[in-house]
C-alpha cells in the first residue's frame, strides 16, 4: 500500500508541475501584446507601458516563468489588475461560497444519484427503471445555467419562495445560507446526478448477475441484504470514480451557476476576471482549481487501492 | 468462441459484423429517437433561411417583448427581434461549432492516443500531459483559452478541442493497447509490415467503435459547453444568435419576457438529448462490452 501511494504521489507531482506550467502558458498565448489587451481599448501608450512594467511583461518568457515559480513557492500568485489586492487574497475570500455550494451539490449528487441508480437497477426493466433512466438522460442534457434561470422564474419570480441568488455566510445565518444556496445547488447537481444514476445502475445490474449474488440469494437472504451488503462493496469502486469526476464538473459548473445566481464564489470571480481580462486572477484561479482537482484525484486513487487490493499490485 | 466476443476486446470490423450492427441499430429505440432528434435540429439549421419568420437580426422596437403569438411564434426579445428566427439560426452555430470540435478532437485524439498506445516510449510523456490538461475543469479551461485567444467561433472550437482531446486520447489509447497485442497484429508485423502500416490499416480500424461512441458524446458536451461559453460572453460575440447569447441577453428580462430564455434553452436540451441518446444507442451497437444491458 505504501509503495502504491508513493507511486501515485510521484505521478501527481509531475501532473501538478505540468498544471502550473499550463496555467502560466495559457495566459501568455495571447496573440500580440498582453499589456495592450489588459489595458483595454483606448488606453494611452503610457498606461500600456505602466502595465507592462508593473506585471513584468517586458521580460523574456523564461524570466517571467521563473518569476512565476519563485512567487508560487512563496504562495504568491501575483496581483489582480482590477481588484486592488493579491490574487491569493481574492481567491481565499471567494472560497467559502464555492465550497458551500459545491458541498451542497455534492451531497445531493451522492444521495440522489446512488439511491435512484440502485433503485433503477433493482427494479430493472420496470416503469420505475424507465422513469429514472429517462430523467437521468434528460438531466445530463439540460444546460445548468438554463435550468438555473427556469428555477429562478418558478421559485423566485412566480412563487416567491426562495431568493434568486446572493450568498449569506453560514456562520452568520444558517437558514439564510441554505435558502440562498438551494436553487444554485440543485442546478449545479442535476448533471452529476444524471451521471451517477447511470453508472450506479450499470454497476449494480452487472454485480447482481455475479455468482456470489446468486449464492447469497439461494441462501435465502432478503433482497435488501443482498443488495445493501453483498453487492454494495463491488459497486463502490466505479461509483467513486464517477464521484471523483463530479468534483471537476462541480468546479466547472460553478463558473456558470455562480454567474446566474450572483454567488460571490471562485467561479464568479473567474467569470468576471475573464470578461475584464484580469489575467493574473484567471491564471491563479485556474491553478487553484486544477490543484484542488488533482488532489481529489489522488484521494480517489488511494481510496480505490484501499477498497480493492488488486489495484495495489498492478 | 471468437476473440471478438471476449470481454474487454474491441470487436473487429467485418461485413458480417457491420450487417449485424445495422440490424441492431434499426431495431434500437434509443438510437432511433436520438437520430430523429438530431436530424430534426439539423433540418432546422439547414432550412433556417427558408423557415424563418424574419431576419434574425431585424429589430422592431415597438414589438419589443411581444408575447409568443402568430407574428412571433416564440415571442420577441428586448429589441423586438423574433426569438423563433434567432433560435433556428442558432442551431447553425451550435452544430457547426460542435462538428468542428468533433473533427479537431478526432484528429488530435487519434494521433495522441495511438502515439501513446502503440509506441510505448511515448506513453508516459503524452499521457501525463493529458492528465494535466484533464485536471482543469472543462468549462474553466475552455473559458481561459478563449479569454487568451479572444471570443470567436474559431477560438471556441480550439478551446473545446483542447478540453476534449485528452479524454478522447485516453479512450483510444486503451483500445490500441488491447488491439496491438492481438495475434493477427503480431502476424501482420511478422510478415514485415511497417509500424505505420500496422497502426493505420490493422490497429486503428478495430478501435473505431469506442472512438465513434466517444465522439458522439464529445459532440453533446461541445454543444453544452459552447452554450455556456456564449452565455459567459466568450463565444461568437453578439448579435450572433447563438443559443448561449440569446439566453444571456434574455436573462435580464426573466420577469417581463421569460420566453426569450425558454426557447433557446429548450433547443439546447433537445439537441444534447438527441446526441446523448444517439451515443447511448451507438454504444450498445458498436461497443457491446460497454453496453449496460449486455447484448
Amino acid at each position: 500500500m505504501g509503495r502504491y501511494v508513493a507511486r501515485r504521489l510521484l505521478a501527481t507531482v509531475v501532473v501538478v508541475w505540468l498544471v502550473t506550467l499550463i496555467s502560466f502558458s495559457i495566459m501568455h498565448l495571447v496573440p500580440g501584446d498582453p499589456a495592450l489587451v489588459m489595458a483595454g481599448v483606448g488606453a494611452s501608450a503610457d498606461q500600456v507601458q505602466r502595465i507592462r512594467e508593473q506585471f513584468g511583461l517586458d521580460a523574456p518568457f523564461l524570466v517571467r516563468l521563473s518569476r512565476w515559480y519563485a512567487g508560487l513557492l512563496r504562495g504568491n500568485l501575483g496581483d489582480s489588475i482590477l481588484l486592488g489586492r493579491t490574487v491569493a487574497r481574492a481567491i481565499i475570500e471567494r472560497i467559502p461560497a464555492t465550497l458551500s455550494l459545491a458541498a451542497l451539490a455534492f451531497g445531493l449528487t451522492v444521495v440522489l444519484g446512488v439511491v435512484l441508480g440502485t433503485l433503477a437497477a433493482v427494479r430493472q426493466n420496470t416503469w420505475v427503471d424507465q422513469v429514472i433512466m429517462t430523467l437521468a438522460v434528460v438531466g445530463v442534457s439540460v444546460p445548468n445555467f438554463w435550468l438555473g434561470l427556469l428555477l429562478i422564474i418558478l421559485f423566485s419570480v412566480m412563487l416567491d419562495w426562495l431568493p434568486a441568488g446572493g450568498y449569506v455566510p453560514l456562520a452568520e445565518d444558517p437558514g439564510a445560507w441554505l435558502r440562498a444556496l438551494v436553487l444554485p445547488a440543485v442546478s449545479l447537481a442535476l448533471l452529476q446526478v444524471g451521471l451517477v444514476v447511470r453508472i450506479t445502475r450499470a454497476t449494480v445490474v452487472e454485480t447482481l448477475r455475479q455468482d456470489f449474488v446468486r449464492t447469497a440469494r439461494s441462501k435465502g437472504l432478503a433482497g435488501w441484504v443482498v443488495v445493501g451488503k453483498h453487492a454494495f462493496g463491488n459497486v463502490t469502486i466505479p461509483v467513486i470514480t464517477v464521484l471523483g469526476i463530479t468534483v471537476s464538473l462541480l468546479l466547472s459548473g460553478s463558473v456558470v451557476v455562480e454567474t446566474v445566481f450572483s454567488v460571490p464564489g471562485l467561479g464568479r470571480l473567474m467569470a468576471t476576471a475573464i470578461l475584464a481580462r484580469d489575467y493574473p486572477v484567471i491564471q491563479g484561479g485556474l491553478l487553484v482549481t486544477a490543484l484542488l482537482f488533482a488532489g481529489v484525484n489522488l484521494v480517489v486513487d488511494v481510496l480505490y487501492a484501499w477498497l480493492d487490493p488488486r489495484i495495489r499490485y498492478q | 468462441m471468437s476473440a471478438a466476443a471476449l470481454p474487454g476486446r474491441p470487436v473487429p470490423v467485418s461485413w458480417a459484423a457491420g450487417r449485424r450492427g445495422l440490424r441492431r441499430a434499426t431495431r434500437h429505440g434509443l438510437l432511433l429517437t436520438g437520430a430523429a432528434l438530431c436530424s430534426g435540429v439539423l433540418a432546422l439549421a439547414l432550412l433556417a433561411d427558408a423557415i424563418q419568420v424574419q431576419q434574425p437580426e431585424r429589430m422592431r422596437i415597438r414589438d419589443a417583448f411581444a408575447a409568443p403569438g402568430a407574428s412571433y411564434p416564440f415571442g420577441a426579445d428586448n429589441l423586438g427581434r423574433d426569438v423563433y428566427s434567432r433560435v433556428i439560426h442558432g442551431a447553425r452555430f451550435s452544430l457547426l461549432i460542435g462538428l468542428a470540435t468533433v473533427v479537431l478532437t478526432a484528429g488530435a485524439g487519434t494521433a495522441l492516443g495511438s502515439l501513446a498506445g502503440y509506441f510505448r516510449s511515448w506513453d508516459e510523456p503524452v499521457m501525463r500531459v493529458m492528465d494535466a490538461l484533464m485536471s482543469f475543469p472543462a468549462i474553466l479551461l475552455a473559458v481561459a483559452i478563449t479569454a487568451a485567444l479572444g471570443p470567436s467561433a474559431t477560438n471556441a472550437v480550439i478551446a473545446l478541442a483542447a478540453v476534449y482531446t485528452p479524454r478522447t486520447a485516453r479512450i483510444l489509447r486503451a483500445s490500441v493497447l488491447v488491439v496491438r497485442e492481438m495475434e493477427y497484429v503480431q502476424a501482420v508485423y511478422a510478415v514485415g509490415a511497417s509500424h505505420l502500416r500496422v497502426l493505420l490499416l490493422h490497429v486503428l480500424p478495430n478501435c473505431l467503435g469506442p472512438l465513434i461512441v466517444q465522439l458522439t458524446f464529445v459532440f453533446a458536451y461541445a454543444v453544452l459547453a459552447e452554450a455556456a461559453l456564449s452565455f459567459l460572453g466568450m463565444g461568437p460575440p453578439p448579435p450572433a444568435p447563438t443559443w448561449g447569447n440569446i439566453i444571456a441577453e434574455g436573462r435580464d428580462y426573466l420577469r417581463e419576457a421569460p420566453w426569450i430564455c425558454l426557447f433557446p434553452g429548450a433547443a439546447i436540451s433537445a439537441t444534447v438529448l438527441g446526441l446523448n441518446l444517439l451515443g447511448d444507442g451507438l454504444r450498445d451497437v458498436l461497443d457491446p462490452r460497454m453496453a449496460v444491458d449486455g447484448g
